[in-house]
């Protein structure tokens, strides 16, 4: 808890380029860290768990806030956009519905206009509401640093709780989303206690593309079950080649199940969770199905 | 302790202000500026005591560096009223009598202003979605919704 309590001694720098962000970082080492919409980071400088005596404030980077579609060539949104710019955005709307469902998620609504979908993979926390997505949507995470640029695939970013495979000096730039394809649709879901306003104890997203009724390819993505978010390739093979339909959504749920190696906590059990793995897989396949058969399902809220 | 300046437009007023590098916008707002309307609860994003709207963004001012307000837009609850007085939200805030011990209502107008300029005719549930991240110990929340759907029809 936070109440009354300054942040450690600290100086924020506000960059105009990439190339001055990565200096800053990699002059300031181990103690210096990205801010982007501050609401993980700045509650970690406040609660002193970690020394952090540089923040690098990157939304005065063009390429950080930027939300660009094209419909040959997908969807490209800097790493710092928050939330609300996402559900805000039309483009985004029509092409990637589980975008939204996870943007509307986090937090509240002062929290979306800050929190970005950067910052959730970059804190790489194995509950993050956005990473299950990214990774079933196919997201490659742009990284520049003191050694250029390079792209790594979401479901590889995470290398345990709040690590990833970030060096000294390198940052993210933005996050690519491939163009949608005709039959395909994507659902995340979580479960938490309450609407909103809570860490997942389990949450889920999958994709799904298909050839009338058959399964042509399948994504399914677990988190908050295991150190990093989990993409479930037996689950996704349960699935290619046969029609969407309860048996193969069922085999399917089994897969995630048998996958997910979650902990005991205060937010709940094993076999919660492994439970929940199932039924989510259920869920968030039935309605990406749905979507990609062209119904609407809307994502939770009035976004 | 390092200071720097920082350049804001607060509740209308271009102005600059000194402030410790590691404050945050709640911080700075309240004992830099003086504008205490603005509430700490809980300090870490979860209460919405703190929320202001920065360039257009509800946001909740513990999780925002003073820092990043140079150059920005920034509205706090001192500023709602117009010099007609209370607008509308304000008024119905009074007579649904949605505060009690009014720790949260400069969040709670602030959040609602903010929602009411995104969504001029929100529905309960809008409403209420909106407004989660603003907690109130004292109302059960009915009459804080009740006053803002009435603002809204005004
Ligand atoms: C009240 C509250 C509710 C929340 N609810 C949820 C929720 O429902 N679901 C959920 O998943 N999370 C939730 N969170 C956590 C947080 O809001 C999200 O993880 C958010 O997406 C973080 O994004 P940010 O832009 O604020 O990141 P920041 O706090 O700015 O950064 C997070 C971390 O990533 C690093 N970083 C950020 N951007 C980059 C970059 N471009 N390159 C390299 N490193 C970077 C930072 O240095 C920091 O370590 C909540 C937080 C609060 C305070
Ligand atoms: S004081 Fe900022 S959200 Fe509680
Ligand atoms: S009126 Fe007391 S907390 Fe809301």
């Amino acid at each position: 808890m936070g109440k009354g309590k300054r942040l450690q001694a600290l100086t924020v720098e506000r960059p105009a380029t990439i190339q001055e962000a990565v200096q800053l970082l990699n002059d300031g080492g181990d103690t210096a860290k990205v801010l982007a919409g501050g609401t993980d980071v700045i509650v970690i400088a406040r609660s002193r768990r970690r020394t952090i005596d540089l923040l690098v404030d990157v939304k005065h980077i063009p390429e950080l806030t930027a939300i660009e579609w094209d419909p040959g060539s997908g969807l490209t949104i800097g790493a710092a956009a928050p939330c609300y710019e996402l559900y805000g955005n039309a483009d985004i709307n029509a092409n990637y519905p589980a975008i939204i469902d996870s943007a509307s998620l986090i937090g509240g609504t002062g929290i979306q206009g800050r929190a970005s979908f950067g910052g959730n993979l970059c804190n790489s926390s194995p509950s993050g509401d956005t990473i299950p997505t990214q990774i079933v949507l196919e997201a490659t995470a742009n990284i520049v640093g003191p050694g250029g640029e390079r792209s790594v695939p979401v479901e590889d970013f995470c290398t345990g709780p709040g690590r990833n495979v970030l060096e000294q000096g390198e940052f993210l730039v933005s996050l690519h989303f491939p163009a949608p394809e005709a039959g395909g649709g994507a659902r995340f879901l979580r479960f938490i206690p309450r609407n909103e306003m809570d860490i997942a104890v389990c949450n889920a997203a999958s994709a799904v593309k298909l050839d009338g009724d058959t399964v042509r390819w399948a994504r399914v993505s677990l988190g908050a079950v295991a150190p990093v978010p989990l993409l479930v390739q037996e689950a996704a093979d349960a699935l290619v080649g046969n029609p969407l339909n309860d048996d193969t959504i069922a085999a399917a749920a089994e897969a995630s199940r048998n996958a997910a190696s979650p902990i005991d906590d205060m937010r709940g059990s094993i076999r919660q969770r492994k439970h929940l793995s199932a039924v989510l897989t259920t869920r968030t396949l039935e309605q990406a199905g749905a979507r990609a058969r062209g119904e609407n399902v809307p994502s939770v809220g009035g976004h | 302790m390092a200071n720097q300046i920082i350049s804001a437009t607060i509740n209308d007023e271009p102005m600059e202000f000194l402030a410790d590098t590691r404050d945050s916008l709640l911080e700075a707002l309240r004992e830099r500026i003086g504008l205490t309307g603005t509430k700490e609860g809980c300090n870490d994003g979860n209460c919405g005591a703190c929320s202001v709207i920065m360039d257009g963004r509800l946001v909740n001012s513990c999780l925002v560096m003073a820092a990043e307000a140079d150059g920005a837009e920034v509205t706090t609850v001192e500023g709602l009223a117009t010099e007609d007085g209370l607008i509308p939200l304000q008024q119905t805030f009074l007579e649904e009598a949605a505060l009690q011990c009014g720790i949260c209502t400069p969040g709670f107008l602030v959040a609602s202003k903010a929602l009411l300029d995104a969504n001029p005719n929100p529905t309960e549930f809008e409403a209420r979605y909106w407004l989660a991240g603003n907690l109130c110990r004292c109302t059960g929340y009915d009459k804080i919704i009740r006053a803002v759907l009435r603002a809204a029809e005004a």
